[in-house]
């Protein structure tokens, strides 16, 4: 336990003392701000609803970007060689490398905090989906982070590396919005496998136990994924 | 310390590592030497419990590696070929992490990053990133690094590969420092390392031990033949080698060097025995002016090649 608060410093520290950190966040901050603020004067609402609905896409591009260094490039560069040397176990390793994307994520939303503050400033914000929405962006965050993880184990290439995690967020993103080719019958087990479906009802401010399992559920997976993965490599 | 029996790696169906069998003793400097793609890295990567033997199994103390990883890890330090590194970080920030991950904490942690970079001389580096380094400061992180927890058994990876001679120079030195109390198992193929600094030597080739060692019975127990070089002034080749042919022991000697006023020669002898006083006393007998009488024993240079040619 104790190894995992090392590696996720460690891991943390390294995001920050190279760029990536800043861009990310400027991107994210940029595009979230900009397709929020246009469109809401003319919805002439006091709400966050289409601010969060914003998530699950943005997510699918900006969680691959970052997770797409955990694995590779220390595979790349050989580091990985040093780090399973050390007496850490992979499960150190993952879980580490993963409370680190996780945390990042969630400081990357932290500036966004100004958005329901100023919306509150214009008209009576409900702060209850709002802190629905940041608690479902921190799972959906998770869930991503721990896709991308696996897609970063599986390459020394943080390029296919990228794309296999963006390629696997954004399916499950948009799935339940390409339901219309789907024979009847699998509507609703498709529909459950969808990240987009889930993250609507919490950015409406709905917090419902099946939506929370599923975000745990693909983490879960993802995670586990990533453990079969290195631990086949070696 | 360490017990290695039948280790076996395959990758695919290529055979890397093939039943080898060998011990390390406490204190011990093992070479392991071989030309590239031996086996070594795969040998030392196995030890080391990154990669997982095909069969075999390894005990260090009284740990194998597959039901006590962890134990082994602590027991060891490695360096890995070419010391890929965090780069990064700062080398503070990671021997920091190492430290931390190594279980040092607060005092005792400073202290010991302290005490190693005045050892592998990182002062001045301190708090570079670890990317901007030369290759030998990256070295020296790499041997700061594996040295954090004091291990009991240091495991070099080609630790001196591809740095200039007087960096080698120092990598040695620090390595024979630490040599004094540490178990230390160092795979190279550069032989004048090995010579230099190994007690034992171990030659891989295809995957399999084809010497096992001291330095210096290995040195001399191939062939058992030896060669003498003298050089003369004052005489001809002729006149030596009517004089020193008649020597019993003598099997050749061969004309080196034949300009201006010197001469010089080299006698191989096949006897077991030292024919250097029968040697001393015909020259004596003689008025000639000898400037130069050495022995050479076989070369690991050719005790390699020897054993490591394709066939």
């Amino acid at each position: 336990m104790v190894q995992i608060a090392h590696i996720f410093k460690k891991e943390f520290k390294v995001y920050f003392v190279s760029p990536i950190a800043y861009f990310v966040i400027s991107i994210f901050l940029l595009v979230t701000g900009w397709f929020f603020f246009t469109p809401f004067f003319l919805f002439n609402q006091a709400s966050l609803r289409s601010f969060f609905a914003l998530f699950p896409i943005i997510f699918s591009f900006i969680v691959p970007a970052m997770t797409m260094r955990l694995f590779s490039e220390e595979m790349n560069v050989g580091s990985y060689e040093i780090l399973l040397t050390m007496p850490v176990t992979y499960l150190d390793v993952i879980l580490g490398k993963f409370l680190a994307s996780v945390v990042f994520i969630a400081v990357m939303m932290v500036p966004t905090i100004s958005y329901p503050i100023t919306v509150s400033l214009l008209g009576q914000l409900d702060w209850g989906p709002v802190a629905g929405g940041y608690m479902g962006a921190v799972l959906l965050g998770a869930a991503f982070s721990g896709i991308g993880l696996f897609a970063s184990s599986m390459t020394r290439n943080q390029i296919v590396a990228f794309i296999t995690g963006m390629a696997i967020c954004f399916s499950l993103t948009l799935i339940d919005k390409m339901l219309f080719f789907l024979p009847p019958a699998m509507l609703g087990f498709m529909q459950y496998l969808g990240a987009g479906f889930h993250f609507q009802n919490i950015s409406k401010g709905i917090i419902d136990s099946r939506d929370i399992l599923y975000f745990l559920s693909v983490t879960f997976v993802g995670l586990y994924a990533t453990y079969l993965a290195i631990s086949e490599k070696n | 310390m360490i017990n290695v029996e039948m280790l076996t790696k395959y990758y695919g169906n290529l055979c890397a590592v093939d039943q080898i069998n060998f011990d390390v003793r406490k204190g011990e400097i093992l070479g392991l030497l071989g030309p590239n793609g031996a086996g070594k890295t795969t040998t030392l990567r196995m030890l080391t419990g990154y990669i997982r033997p095909t069969s075999g199994t390894i005990h260090v103390k009284d740990y194998t590696i597959d039901e006590h990883p962890l134990e082994i890890k602590k027991l060891l330090g490695y360096l890995p070929e070419s010391a890929p590194l965090y780069h990064d970080l700062l080398v503070y920030d990671y021997l920091d992490f190492v430290a931390n991950v190594r279980e040092l904490r607060g005092g005792s942690k400073l202290k010991r990053i302290r005490k190693l970079t005045e050892l592998c001389g990182l002062n001045e580096v301190m708090h570079k990133p670890i990317g901007e380094l030369s290759k030998g400061y990256k070295q020296r992180v790499g041997l700061a690094h594996a040295m954090m927890n004091d291990p009991e058994i240091l495991i070099l990876d080609e630790p001196t590969s591809g740095l200039d001679p007087n960096q080698i120079a120092e990598i040695r030195d620090i390595i024979k420092q630490i040599g004094k109390e540490k178990t230390i198992i160092i795979s190279t193929h550069i032989l004048s390392e090995a010579e230099a600094t190994c007690d034992r030597i171990i030659i891989i080739n295809r995957g399999r031990i084809v010497a096992d060692d001291s330095t210096g019975t290995l040195k001399q127990s191939a062939g058992g033949e030896s060669l003498i070089n003298m050089t003369f002034r004052n005489t001809d080749f002729p006149a030596v080698e009517k004089t020193l042919g008649s020597i019993s022991g003598v099997s050749g000697i061969i004309l080196v060097d034949d300009q201006g006023e010197s001469l010089s020669v080299s006698i191989s002898s096949q006897s077991s025995s030292d024919i250097r006083a029968d040697i001393y006393r015909a020259v004596k007998e003689t008025d000639w002016i000898l400037l130069d009488f050495h022995q050479e024993s076989r070369t690991l240079e050719n005790i390699f090649r020897e054993l490591t040619k394709e066939n």
